[in-house]
């Protein structure tokens, strides 16, 4: 009884605190002549593909008049699912390309842009296009919310390097 | 005379499809689906033996007909016509899909002079005066093709799927522009605006000039007239169905050739 009580604490204490999510994303280095930052998107999908929540959007921003936008349709996955109904930025979502290099995200439960998903089983998708380079898409399938503190992770091979995902109950 | 050749070359590549299985007429856009509002597609237009390897005649642009997302038509920049294709260049700047198609509609005629086979393509009003009054065996024919392609801004839909009506077309249960390997797209074929039940329907996947055999994929369609093809390989996949019938609009046909070619984009998952 003694040594339930501790555990039984951590049941009462986890409503308390908003269920998060972690995420790492690594941009490798590559070595090539011609070298663009890629364009990346992080969403997460149903079990039917729906989109229940963009992440990020990491494309070239600054360029005069949007011009940017025009390579957005090579992260071909997000574009088709979500990228195409959005008016581009999209508020504390997109943002401006990453160097290479581990890049940390963290979302809350409740709070944009996760918002409230509802249990069940979902993907983590991670989709990167780069300019003159490839096209990668990695997927982590996780069920939310977690129970427990979950570590899960996906190694990219050419275009996206180690991907971790910590979800916390 | 060279123009009256020309133009007879493409009617029979037009119209015979499956007999002369080595001339396809294609229309093919640098890319299907673009992602800002400043975008242009360029676009390329032929007839040829392998499929998007322009080595034969070009197509005609003056049959070309663009029609924006909106339903208003539009036309082609920096036209283009040159020995092997016909090429212009197309801004897209509404969101939505854009039609783009080479609509061809005329009268065939094939006769015999002084024991010398003939043949004319050219319009009603001009048959009675091209072919000779000693002319023997004349046969015409009345076709009707639509050779196209689709491109789309943002979400695909609008106005320019909406089928005219007339001859062979395509209705989207897929999006043309919403291809992905490994997933079944489902189109409807019409005839005058009705479904067109039991035609056969044939997709070759456009590299044929990297590949030994064409690997046409074959299949038919329903009662509805409806079809799906499932690609297993990303490409760009020439699409064409066609049919005979007798609903001409001139006496002087018997017979009508309908034919339809579609040039669509299939993207890797």
């Amino acid at each position: 009884m003694r040594r339930m009580l501790p555990l039984a604490l951590c049941f009462l204490a986890a409503p308390v605190a908003a269920a998060d999510m972690n995420l790492t994303v690594e941009i490798p280095t590559l070595k090539v002549a011609e070298y663009h930052r890629p364009y990346v998107a992080v969403w997460v999908e149903r079990e039917d593909h729906t989109v229940a929540a963009n992440l990020a959007v990491w494309y070239d921003v600054k360029k005069a008049s949007g011009e940017g936008t025009k390579w957005l349709k090579d992260m071909r996955q997000w574009w088709r699912r979500s990228g195409r109904d959005q008016t581009m930025p999209i508020d504390g979502v997109s943002g401006a390309t990453r160097p290479a290099g581990q890049h940390q995200l963290r979302f809350t439960d409740g709070k944009p842009p996760l918002g409230t998903l509802a249990p069940g089983h979902y993907e983590l998708i991670v989709e990167a296009a780069r300019e003159v380079g490839g096209h990668e898409t990695q997927r982590i399938a996780f069920d939310w919310p977690a129970k427990a503190p979950v570590h899960l992770s996906a190694k990219g091979t050419d275009e996206l390097g180690q991907i971790t995902l910590d979800l916390n109950p | 005379m060279k123009h009256v050749f020309v133009r007879a070359a493409l009617a029979a590549a037009l119209i015979l499809p499956f007999a002369a299985q080595a001339h396809k007429m294609w229309i093919v856009p640098s890319t299907t689906v673009v992602s800002s509002d400043d975008a242009w597609v360029t676009v390329d237009a032929a007839v040829s033996n392998d499929l998007y390897y322009p080595d034969h005649f070009p197509a005609q642009l003056d049959q070309l007909v663009i029609t924006a997302p909106d339903g208003t038509q539009v036309k082609p920049e920096n036209p283009w016509t040159g020995k092997y294709r016909s090429a212009f260049d197309l801004p897209v700047p509404q969101k939505g899909t854009y039609r783009i198609a080479l609509v061809n509609q005329g009268l065939f005629a094939n006769y015999e002079v002084d024991g010398q086979k003939k043949r004319w393509r050219g319009s009603a009003a001009d048959l009675k005066t091209a072919i000779p009054a000693n002319a023997k065996d004349v046969k015409v024919s009345e076709m009707a093709s639509r050779v196209e392609t689709f491109v789309t801004q943002g979400k695909p839909g609008g106005a320019a799927l909406k089928p005219t009506g007339k001859g062979l077309e395509l209705v989207p249960v897929t999006q043309p522009n919403d291809l992905v390997t490994g997933e079944k797209a489902t189109f409807q074929l019409l005839l005058d605006g009705k479904p067109a039940g039991n035609l056969k329907v044939t997709a070759i996947d456009g590299a044929t000039r990297y590949r030994n055999a064409q690997d046409e994929m074959d299949t038919q369609t329903d009662k509805d007239g409806k079809f799906s093809f499932t690609f297993a390989t990303p490409g760009m996949y020439w699409v064409n169905a066609s049919t005979e019938d007798d609903k001409t609009s001139t006496k002087e046909a018997k017979q009508r050739r309908v034919a339809y070619t579609a040039t669509l984009e299939v993207l890797p998952q």
